[in-house]
């Protein structure tokens, strides 16, 4: 059912009770073209994408919870496209025009709002490397404005840009394309436009063994039984070294845990979002009301999707000291997800060793912003058995190549990134 | 909040240590007789396992010794601690 402002006249009449479901929930089939395992935006993108843009619809996503579940419905729903090197330039640029036409293209609204992403420059040094960015993004075809301390203020009143701050800010790159999404809707919109097509999404199943014979995966062991698949893609973020490593594969990811936390909602009082990469803090406020923010990982090993105190005291000082009219504030939720973080802080989407074994993974914390455009590649990639050409950067052995995508020139540490 | 054993101070809080990261990737000793995918794997593949995890951890706002801890990354309970350096049992 397509929905338009007539479905909805017609179902007001019936008080909204009779809609129909989004989506169906098939039992898993014996056998399908491709398996994506993971039904997170991503792996949900990745199904609507084959359908839509290759034509394979003999596909099945498999999700051990339910939809959204993971680091969909756990991320603080930022989309941006400000990155410096090419390759992700052209990636995140690509993902941020899906973003424009996202709604329109799944007839579901994502609550898509571009009201600006802003880094607060705290020094000179951070002035000239976001000088340095904007000029980078805006020869790569992205909107970027590098602004003096006095636009940063008029554009955000309540941000103490004084003299006597804690932390001084004296000016901040602006990319007024980036914004934010409603996270559910997405995974939701990908879900039911992969549904129509005749994808079966699959809830409830998790896998707990992939059967390798040689160099190809034979079958998925599941909670709802064996299922058979010419080719598999893996989409499950943190969870990308736990199924990898039923394949007999290790690869360049660490599982952290990221946490966030959301304020009492209030009326609407910031109307972008601001971030700062000194400060290690970011916060913006939902369409509910809520102040959401969060900071840096934990910084160990970790598959605990739950938070811990010391980063949330950090994320809380940030926020009084950029903020202060937000002291009075109470805090409504706190939780945690885990993210796989790759050793140069860019993700991979590409084949394996494994012949029909594909993964898309590597996203560290900012997977939100990409799942279209992750989606889009990953398709094309297991569609066609090679990358596309957005993707052609983000292959597995580039570590091996010496060809690694680090934004940061910080070397091979998965918890700097 | 996490407490990590340190072997010379007792429980303390995770806050006062560095993590040093996966205990088990250990310096080859001859890089020069190394191919780039044993190079590679060395300094880029992980186990990252979900359980019982070795990992280094130094107690730099404390006694600034190294530690290495066999800890649950799914639980957070850790599991042993001893010396770095200390071969593990395992």
């Amino acid at each position: 059912m397509r929905y338009s402002i007539l479905t909805l006249a017609r179902n007001a009449l019936s008080y909204h009770e009779n809609w129909p479901r989004a989506w169906r929930s098939p039992a898993p089939r014996p056998e399908y073209d491709v398996v994506i395992i993971g039904g997170g935006g991503h792996g949900l993108a990745t199904a609507y994408y084959l359908a839509r843009n290759h034509g394979i619809t003999n596909v099945a996503v498999l999700e051990k919870g339910y939809l959204g579940g993971g680091n969909t419905g756990r991320n603080t729903t930022i989309v941006r496209s400000n990155y410096y090197l090419d390759a992700n330039a052209h990636f995140y640029e690509h993902s941020l025009k899906l973003w424009e036409g996202l709604s329109a293209d799944l007839n579901f609204n994502v609550m898509f709002s571009q009201r600006g992403v802003l880094n607060l420059a705290h020094s000179y040094a951070d002035l000239d490397a976001y000088a340095r960015r904007g000029n980078a993004m805006r020869l790569n075809g992205t909107d970027a404005e590098l602004l003096t301390r006095e636009e940063v203020q008029r554009m955000v009143p309540l941000l103490d840009c004084s003299e006597t701050a804690r932390y001084p800010v004296i000016g901040g790159l602006l990319q007024r394309r980036g914004g934010t999404a409603r996270h559910d809707a997405v995974a939701w919109g990908y879900a039911r436009g992969a549904d129509a097509r005749g994808v079966d999404i699959i809830q409830q199943c998790e896998v707990v063994g992939l059967r390798r014979s040689g160099n190809r995966i034979e079958g998925i062991e599941t909670t709802r039984g064996h299922i058979r698949a010419k080719k598999i893609g893996l989409a499950v973020a943190g969870h990308s070294g736990h199924l990898a490593a039923m394949a007999g594969l290790r690869l360049p990811i660490e599982t952290h845990v990221l946490q966030a936390l959301v304020s009492e909602p209030v009326k609407p009082i910031l109307d972008t979002v601001v971030t700062s990469g000194a400060v290690h803090f970011y916060v913006s406020q939902s369409d509910k009301g809520e102040i959401v923010m969060g900071g840096d990982l934990d910084g160990y090993n970790s598959y605990g999707q739950r938070s811990n105190l010391p980063p949330i005291e950090h994320v809380i000082q940030s926020l009084i000291a950029l903020f202060p009219c937000f002291s009075r504030l109470r805090m409504l939720r706190t939780w945690g997800g885990v993210m796989d973080m790759s050793m140069d802080g860019s993700p991979v989407i590409g084949r394996t060793p494994v012949e029909n074994l594909y993964v898309n993974c590597g996203w560290c914390y900012g997977g939100f912003k990409a799942t279209p455009a992750s989606g889009w590649c990953f398709a094309h990639t297991i569609a066609n058995d090679a990358p596309h050409p957005l993707n052609a950067a983000y292959t597995l052995d580039r570590y091996t190549l010496g060809r690694t995508l680090d934004e940061k020139g910080g070397g091979p540490f998965p918890w700097v990134h | 909040m996490m407490l990590l054993p340190c072997p010379w101070c007792g429980p303390r809080n995770c806050t006062e240590f560095t993590y040093g990261g996966d205990a088990g990737a250990r310096r080859p000793q001859n890089p020069d007789a190394l191919t780039d995918e044993e190079w590679a794997s060395y300094v880029y593949l992980r186990d990252n396992p979900r359980g019982p995890h070795d990992e280094l951890w130094q107690h730099s706002a404390g006694c600034r010794r190294w530690i290495r801890v066999r800890r649950d990354t799914l639980t957070h309970d850790v599991i042993e601690a001893a010396p770095a350096g200390a071969r593990s049992a395992g």
